[in-house]
């Protein structure tokens, strides 16, 4: 019976959520999903908006509904190798993007962005045009751009200047052409001309690279490392990628990672039941999600530290719109780092409102739920598909008489042995969670009884959060499962055989160095093996990296 | 450019009341050997298109309160059908039809669906090879309107869509009125009834940048590895479907006597997930929709009511409805589930709403319901059990005359596949069988063509 729950909550909450995310993409008994490898991956809607405010400024809004992110195997980082674009997604594109180049043209922006007009030495504005389109291709396409390209562009400006009567016009039409081209939607590696068979050239490193410590396209500086050949040479590339790590911006590429990683973008669509949960809210649920985010960066980035620590961490990111939720008065506007002291409940990410609220029915908690999410996404294991023919009645009948807690009424079950199976992985840790309701709020009982937060995970005890949090901390299988899914984040594919001697090498040097996230995902941009082209990975690569990585630490 | 990539996407013309109708590269095959027979046909040979659409909700229905006795025409109404009276010569109820699952597992509310909607059941997203129907219809029929297709739900989330070309592209759905409003009638809408026509070259300019969008086609594909390449022609695809549509924008469109450009919505306030809310919703979408079809925007359309595993609840309930499915204990006095047997009745509510929405619109001497054929159907048919057997299937209207409606017919267990493949029949979508392994078949259901 146990394991029909879980099911039944599996599809409950799947109901919510998207065909591709119903579908589990692997077969039984296998952990990911084998698809085709790739060179073409579609930007993310963060990656979009990202890069629209590096080229034009933050004060252009991106306004529209993006074509929605495919989650392969818990990424989207993933998925963006495995999507394209439908008629539909596309006619999104062209409607954003119009809506972005109006506002180039408005008077505030025009000098900044466009800088140039048709005048006595440049009578139709082709020198503009081409110093335009040369000057922002190079950043939306994240390479210099041919003179074909140009000379097509300048053309097709001056063209729809005509027919539309006016300059401006043109060139607009023309920049709207270049966000729905392919060139600026899908980053698309182009393979070097020189150097080593398999790999790519300067600008597509610069791309991957930049996307994946900053989630966004490369500055300036990147590019022209790019341009160098600066990027073909080791001390080049570390010399750009300790600039990167050490830039402000790192944090957005590691808020980027997490966001995708805890799949915190679902609170998006996340709704509670307001008679039930009146503290709740659409501007909570945002508030939840920024709190995880910023104790994340907090903890790895500002401080440098131990990303285990995240498990016990009592250093929680707080604003005024969650104080309901935690029960504690927030004085201060904005955001500020709030402590709980040793002892109360509140310790580490898995008592945060974020995956708490998330993995919860809408008038309910949810242990199987939770239980399911947490061993999915912090441990990278499989909970299988439910069966098909299972009743939950007695499970669920909230009004029994007899087993008035979740714990009571799930355990009244645990004598089946099909279902038992998968509930022991995932109800364990959810029950250990169960102090906090379907929003998140602590809480002690359960239709007046105490609520029982033991438990075992991995055999060892625990009882509360705080335990289980430490167990979380200790245990290798965490701290592996974040290697890997930084890896297949980075590399926008899983895992195949041939890159298990990474991954482990990976894992050694993150234990060595103090499990520091920075020095992870420093280790992955530095590995040749990050700019292979699909299937001509160059074996044994990463040594150097790991080396480079220990050095670095010994100093 | 555009004319060489149009020529090598093979362009057929045929007059559809004036509107231009080009058909791009995917139904290229589907129609070489039709000399586009097939295709006028599925334009109903008259002044009005023959449109498509499907209306799904979650959760299926009690077999034992919902599936009529008697086959045939005027076929009784059990409890959960009920709500169907008043438009029931509109409605023929498919009951019985399976979805095989083929040895593989049954993935509780999406196996049945893919099944209804691919004709053939799958357990992983990559094994989803083929197009839903109402795709493989809108690649037949969707070309000559402004939208190929509108896909709409009513949650509020744009990934709730059962229509996707294949697991990994997936056409994202319209999540609230207010938005379809702005999307079909808002600043790019073009009124067919509006006396004076000019083209605007700001169409012409958008077409033509898009031309050289399309012109990176060659280069592009020349990098990338094989998979790449499909999924670059896709985008490609969805370049040449955006060509056609700005191109129809610089035409005077027929004109279309039931068409009103409606006021802006506004928008209802409350959960979205409650069904009184949602009912409310959805009755302001399908106004809209009607008048998107009816204005000539779209030929093909997609109506999510809920989602597979039904969210749907009541305000203050701590159980929604999907829940309630599985949880809820039969009442021994009435011999049923008395909760969930309420969110079917209300499911089959909306649905009638819907029948009588379009049915209310007037479009030459009938109806919209005349020249329209709706595919409405659900996910499970017990949801108890998530019974995949028996799905439960009604459709309306009489699609220019080539359906007969309010009939029962009883599938008795055959593949639930002859529906999809009936559907695309009717549509002229050239296709002798349909679906994949036992669900494979070349059986129209007969019962319901004129």
């Amino acid at each position: 019976m146990k394991l029909r729950m879980s099911r039944m909550a599996l599809a409950a909450a799947a109901g919510a959520a998207g065909l591709s995310i119903l579908l589990s993409s692997a077969l039984p008994g296998k952990p990911n999903a084998v698809i085709p490898q790739s060179s073409v991956r579609r930007l993310t809607e963060a990656q979009y908006r990202n890069v629209i405010a590096d080229v034009f400024g933050s004060g252009v809004e991106v306004v529209g509904r993006f074509e929605p992110d495919l989650r392969v195997d818990g990424l989207t980082a993933v998925g963006s190798s495995a999507v394209s674009i439908t008629p539909g997604g596309l006619e999104q594109y062209d409607a954003i993007a119009r809506h972005i180049v109006a506002q180039l043209f408005a008077p505030e922006n025009r000098a900044k962005v466009v800088g140039c007009a048709p005048g006595a030495t440049d009578p139709d504005g082709a020198r503009c045009a081409a110093d335009v389109v040369t000057r922002i291709g190079l950043r939306l396409f994240r390479r210099p751009l041919a003179l074909g390209e140009v000379r097509a562009g300048v053309a097709q400006t001056l063209n729809s200047a005509g027919k539309l009567g006016n300059f401006d016009g043109g060139l607009a039409a023309t920049l709207v052409g270049m966000l729905t081209s392919p060139n600026f939607l899908f980053r698309i590696d182009t393979p070097a001309r020189s150097g080593p068979a398999g790999t790519i050239d300067g600008y597509s490193k610069a791309t991957r690279l930049s996307f994946l410590l900053w989630n966004t396209s490369p500055d300036d500086t990147l590019l022209a490392a790019a341009a160098s050949g600066a990027l073909d040479k080791p001390e080049g590339l570390r010399a750009q990628v300790d600039r990167m790590i050490a830039s402000p911006r790192f944090a957005d590429g590691a808020r980027a990672f997490f966001d995708d990683f805890l799949q915190l973008s679902d609170i998006d669509h996340l709704s509670k039941d307001a008679l039930i949960y009146p503290a709740f809210s659409t501007s909570v649920a945002a508030a939840a999600r920024e709190q995880t985010l910023r104790t994340i960066t907090d903890l790895l980035i500002d401080h440098k530290g131990d990303y285990r620590d995240l498990f016990t961490t009592r250093r929680f990111a707080m604003t005024r719109a969650l104080g309901p939720i935690y029960d504690i008065p927030v004085a201060k506007p904005g955001w500020s780092i709030y402590e709980f002291p040793a002892g109360d409940p509140r310790a580490g990410i898995l008592a945060q409102a974020s995956l708490l609220a998330l993995h919860a029915h809408p008038g309910r908690t949810s242990p199987t739920l939770r239980g399911k999410a947490i061993r999915e996404t912090l441990l990278c294991q499989k909970i299988p598909s439910p069966p098909a023919n299972v009743n939950f009645a007695v499970v669920q009948d909230v009004n029994n008489p007899t087993l008035k807690t979740t714990r009571q009424r799930l355990e009244a079950h645990l004598d089946d042995e099909e279902c038992a199976s998968c509930h022991k992985a995932t109800d364990g840790i959810g029950l250990g969670l169960e102090q906090f309701d379907g929003a998140g709020q602590f809480r002690r009982t359960e239709h007046d009884m105490p609520i029982d937060v033991t438990g075992k995970f991995d055999k060892a005890p625990f009882d509360g959060v705080a335990n289980l949090g430490q167990l979380f901390h200790d245990s290798p299988k965490v701290s592996a499962c974040l290697v890997s899914t930084v890896w297949r984040y980075g590399n926008g594919r899983n895992i195949q055989a041939e890159d298990q001697p990474v991954i482990d090498d990976l894992n050694r040097g993150f234990a060595a160095n103090g499990y520091r996230f920075m020095d992870l995902v420093r280790t992955i941009a530095l590995d040749p093996g990050f700019y292979a082209l699909p299937r001509a990975r160059p074996a044994g690569a990463i040594t150097t990296a790991s080396a480079t990585i220990s050095k670095r630490s010994a100093s | 450019m555009k004319d060489r990539i149009s020529r090598r996407g093979f362009i057929l013309r045929g007059v559809l009341g004036g509107a231009a109708v080009t058909v791009g590269i995917p139904i290229l095959d589907a129609f070489l050997d039709e000399n586009g027979a097939a295709f006028a046909a599925t334009l109903g040979g008259g002044s009005l298109p023959v449109r498509f659409g499907t209306w799904f909700w979650g959760c299926g229905m009690i077999p034992e309160r919902w599936v009529p006795q008697k086959a045939g025409a005027n076929y009784d109404l059990p409890p959960q059908l009920e709500p169907i009276r008043a438009v029931q010569q509109h409605v023929s109820v498919l009951s019985g039809f399976d979805v095989m699952l083929d040895g593989k597992a049954n993935l509780p509310h999406i196996s049945g669906n893919t099944g209804v909607r691919t004709g053939e059941a799958v357990d992983t997203w990559q094994a989803i090879k083929a197009p839903t129907f109402d795709i493989l219809i809108s690649d037949a029929i969707g070309s000559g309107s402004y939208f190929r297709a509108l896909d709409l739900s009513l949650d509020g989330n744009p990934q709730t869509s059962y229509s996707f070309r294949n697991g990994s592209s997936i056409n994202a759905s319209v999540p609230s009125p207010v938005e379809l409003y702005e999307k079909v009638f808002g600043a790019d809408f073009h009124d067919p009834n509006k006396a004076d026509f000019k083209p605007d070259p700001k169409f012409m300019v958008r077409k033509s940048v898009l031309s050289g969008v399309a012109e990176q086609r060659r280069a592009l594909l020349a990098k990338v590895g094989s998979a790449d390449r499909i999924r670059l022609d896709q985008y490609f695809t969805s370049v040449r479907e955006m060509e056609d549509k700005l191109a129809l924008q610089l035409q005077k469109p027929p004109p279309a006597e039931a068409c009103v450009r409606p006021n802006a919505p506004v928008p209802i306030k409350g959960d979205i997930t409650d069904i009184g809310v949602r009912k409310a919703n959805h009755k302001l979408m399908t106004q809209l929709l009607g008048m998107a079809l009816a204005c000539n925007q779209t030929r093909v359309f997609n109506m999510n009511f809920d989602t597979a595993a039904a969210e749907l609840r009541r305000a203050g309930d701590t159980t929604g409805y999907h829940q309630s499915t599985h949880e809820e204990l039969v009442d021994r006095s009435l011999g049923y589930q008395p909760t969930v047997d309420r969110f079917a009745v209300g499911s089959m509510e909306a649905w009638a709403d819907f029948v009588q929405t379009l049915g209310d619109i007037k479009e030459g001497a009938g109806t919209l319901l005349d020249n329209l054929l709706v595919v409405a159907h659900s996910e499970v048919s017990f949801a108890k059990n998530h019974d995949v057997a028996g799905i439960p299937v009604m459709l309306a209207g009489r699609a220019g005359g080539r359906v007969k409606p309010g009939l029962h017919v009883k599938g008795s267990g055959e593949p639930i596949s002859r529906i999809g493949l009936t559907a695309q029949q009717i549509m002229g979508v050239p296709v002798d069988s349909w679906g994949g392994g036992a669900m494979r078949s070349n059986r129209s259901v007969s019962e319901i063509l004129v």
